[in-house]
């Protein structure tokens, strides 16, 4: 049904309607709307079948969906941020076991400082742990892609990560066609687990390996996301017959046919892309998108085909691999290995700073114009940062930086908490 | 496009005033969107709020920073923060306050804009009167439709309904619709027309 509504109640229906029969989580901003969403459709009546337990820790919430998925049940979990680091030891059991869990990913920064604001430095951190990896574009194709992701991770017996911009997505409004129950039945079957643990037929799940066999193990979860390549595409493609719509897919490109430019991003910042893209279009520039739907696995292959014509390719990365640069172009660099595509990392959006439209056609217009750096930082106010260089060289002990740069941002007169709206000032 | 930033203060029901505009549009067949600011949401802070309303799909995530419309929830802000950036030069300025647009020095601003395109209206005191809080969303909502005459009342009535329970919903539509009828017969213009101004271009509607 076609309604509007916010992204996380959205996603609550749409997970609602998969059947998990048990939800297990700990609230944290951005994810908790989701999870209340959840809360109230079990307690309701309206989900049935299904136990929610409520847990006291992130930790708990993924051994919980690790106990419930190995006997068998459709498990499903949520979180963000600090809340995705205090489960990381046991993501990467779920991964390493084999278990198709879901988890949706409100997309938060991490601290120090803390910032509860988007940017997928919380799912980047978790890129090798072994799970799919989905990033949503709208509300629209989150909800889709929560019933694509258990179809997939239960074919292959793999944990998928749904992940969503906090707030930009999480907490927007706007129109989303939820499907019916019989849409969602007729493209997910039960789930029927490939691994269960049954006292009439006991096994060991989770055994400790040596040297001898551990790579095997490994490979094999390397092999299967190989397998997810093919899979995506063809779940994606049962998807449109059978819902009327594309969603998910390892890509989506946007006018990058016969682009010479073409910019590349994870997520909700590839609708504003799109819109500059078209800007740009209309000025004669040959300028595309394309947007990667599948980080985890990499699609390499594709992003060569959808990539490999462009003279240049210009990365929106919203995180920072400190020390290096980007996490999504240094893959990308590896899919165009051989190949004369010059790419450029463009790190934005870190702890919610807004992405313009603005900002983004002076960057391309950069990389057009050969002047553009290899890594560079979108709306960056190197004056707030050369402030504190400055008195780190002066000062043994300067204090605190970020207590520092608010304390200069103030007195500049930029308001405090102006957060989407970056250096524009307080509003 | 049509797009409209609701200041205010945590508590004011300032996002919520930007989720139920959208619905509005969307009952009306529009794409809507509306989003928070991502600043901090405490009670009495300054909130912003976002609304887009446009015939096709809205694919632009940033923030609005060239209002077609403002919705100013709480006149304390009006010197605190800087409200008026980035108005269109036609644009539309709707400030919650029980003191007529002479007495809030924002005379120069008033100035630059076309006649009955800036108004006050005390919303907090008909909301207190009609649904016994100081939430002065939904009325504001009201003279809104009135003064830009981009949404119609009865869909604003209707998104009202969407988000609250049914007493308290209909209370806010009483006070909505009061609001509508301030501005929309304050200047003897038509309902939803907009255009007409008072003597100086500023609309009056204050609330007994």
């Amino acid at each position: 049904m076609l309604k509007q509504c916010e992204g996380s109640v959205a996603i609550a229906e749409s997970v609602a309607l998969c059947r998990p029969e048990v939800i297990c989580a700990y609230p944290i901003t951005p994810q908790t709307h989701i999870v209340e969403g959840l809360g109230l459709l079990v307690k309701s009546g309206k989900l049935k079948s299904c136990e929610y337990i409520n847990v006291e820790s992130e930790f708990a919430a993924m051994s919980v969906a690790i106990g419930a998925s190995a006997c068998g049940a459709r498990a499903y979990t949520a979180t963000a941020s600090q809340g995705i680091l205090y489960m990381a030891e046991a993501i990467y059991n779920a991964s390493g076991l084999g278990l198709p869990i879901v988890m949706t990913v409100g997309n938060r920064s991490i601290g120090a400082p803390i910032n509860i604001w988007n940017d997928h430095t919380d799912s980047m951190a978790l890129r090798d742990a072994g799970w799919i990896q989905l990033y949503a574009e709208s509300n629209q194709e989150a909800v889709d892609l929560h019933i694509q992701a258990f179809r997939l991770g239960e074919a292959l017996s793999l944990p998928v990560m749904v992940c969503v911009d906090g707030f930009i997505l999480t907490h927007a409004y706007e129109r989303v066609d939820v499907p019916s129950q019989e849409q969602v039945d007729a493209y997910l079957p039960r789930f029927e687990p490939r691994q269960v643990v049954d006292p009439d037929e006991p096994v060991t799940i989770g055994a400790m390996v040596g040297p001898e066999a551990f790579m095997e193990v490994r490979y094999l979860a390397h092999a299967r996301q190989m397998q997810a390549l093919e899979l995506i595409p063809e779940l994606a493609a049962e998807f449109r017959g059978a819902f009327g719509r594309d969603s998910g897919g390892l890509l989506h490109t946007y006018r990058s046919e016969d682009a010479e430019t073409i910019v590349v991003a994870l997520g909700s910042v590839n609708g504003t892309i799109k819109d500059v893209v078209d800007e740009m279009r209309a000025e004669g520039v040959k300028i595309g998108s394309v947007a990667i739907c599948s980080f985890r696995p990499f699609p390499s292959a594709a992003l060569a085909g959808a990539l490999g014509h462009a003279a240049r390719v210009v990365v929106v990365e919203k995180s920072l691999s400190v020390g290096i640069g980007g996490n999504v172009s240094h893959n990308l660099k590896m899919a165009l290995a051989g190949r004369a595509t010059r790419v450029h990392a463009v790190i934005a959006g870190l702890g919610g700073r807004a992405i313009t439209m603005a900002s983004l056609k002076k960057v391309f217009r950069r990389a057009i114009e050969d002047r553009l750096e290899a890594v560079s930082f979108l709306d960056l106010n190197m004056e707030v940062v050369n402030r504190q260089l400055e008195r780190e060289r002066l000062e043994r002990r300067p204090g605190p930086a970020a207590e520092a740069i608010l304390r200069d941002l103030a007195g500049a007169g930029v308001g405090v908490g102006a957060g989407a709206n970056g250096k524009g000032g307080a509003r | 496009m049509f797009e409209v930033r609701i200041h205010g203060r945590g508590g004011q029901g300032v996002v919520t005033a930007a989720e139920m505009l959208s619905v509005a549009g969307f009952i009306e067949g529009r794409w809507a969107q509306a989003f928070p600011s991502f600043g901090s949401e405490r009670m009495g802070a300054p909130v912003v709020s976002f609304c887009r309303l446009h015939d096709s799909e809205i694919r632009a995530r940033e923030p609005i920073t060239a209002p077609d419309a403002l919705i100013i929830q709480d006149p304390t802000l009006l010197h605190q923060v800087r409200v008026f950036d980035g108005l269109a030069p036609a644009g539309y300025v709707l400030i919650n306050s029980s003191r007529p647009i002479e007495a809030l020095g924002i005379g120069e601003v008033a100035a630059r804009l076309p006649k009955g395109h800036m108004a006050a209206i005390a919303a907090t005191e008909l909301a207190v009167r009609h649904v016994g809080r100081p939430v002065p969303n939904a009325v504001l909502l009201g003279a809104f439709c009135a003064m830009t005459g981009v949404m119609k009342l009865e869909s604003v009535e209707a998104a009202i309904r969407q988000k609250f329970r049914p007493a308290l919903a209909e209370k806010n539509i009483a006070a909505a619709r009061e609001a509508f009828g301030m501005i929309a017969g304050g200047a003897g213009a038509g309902a939803g027309a907009g255009m007409a101004g008072g003597e100086d271009g500023v609309r009056h509607a204050e609330a007994v």
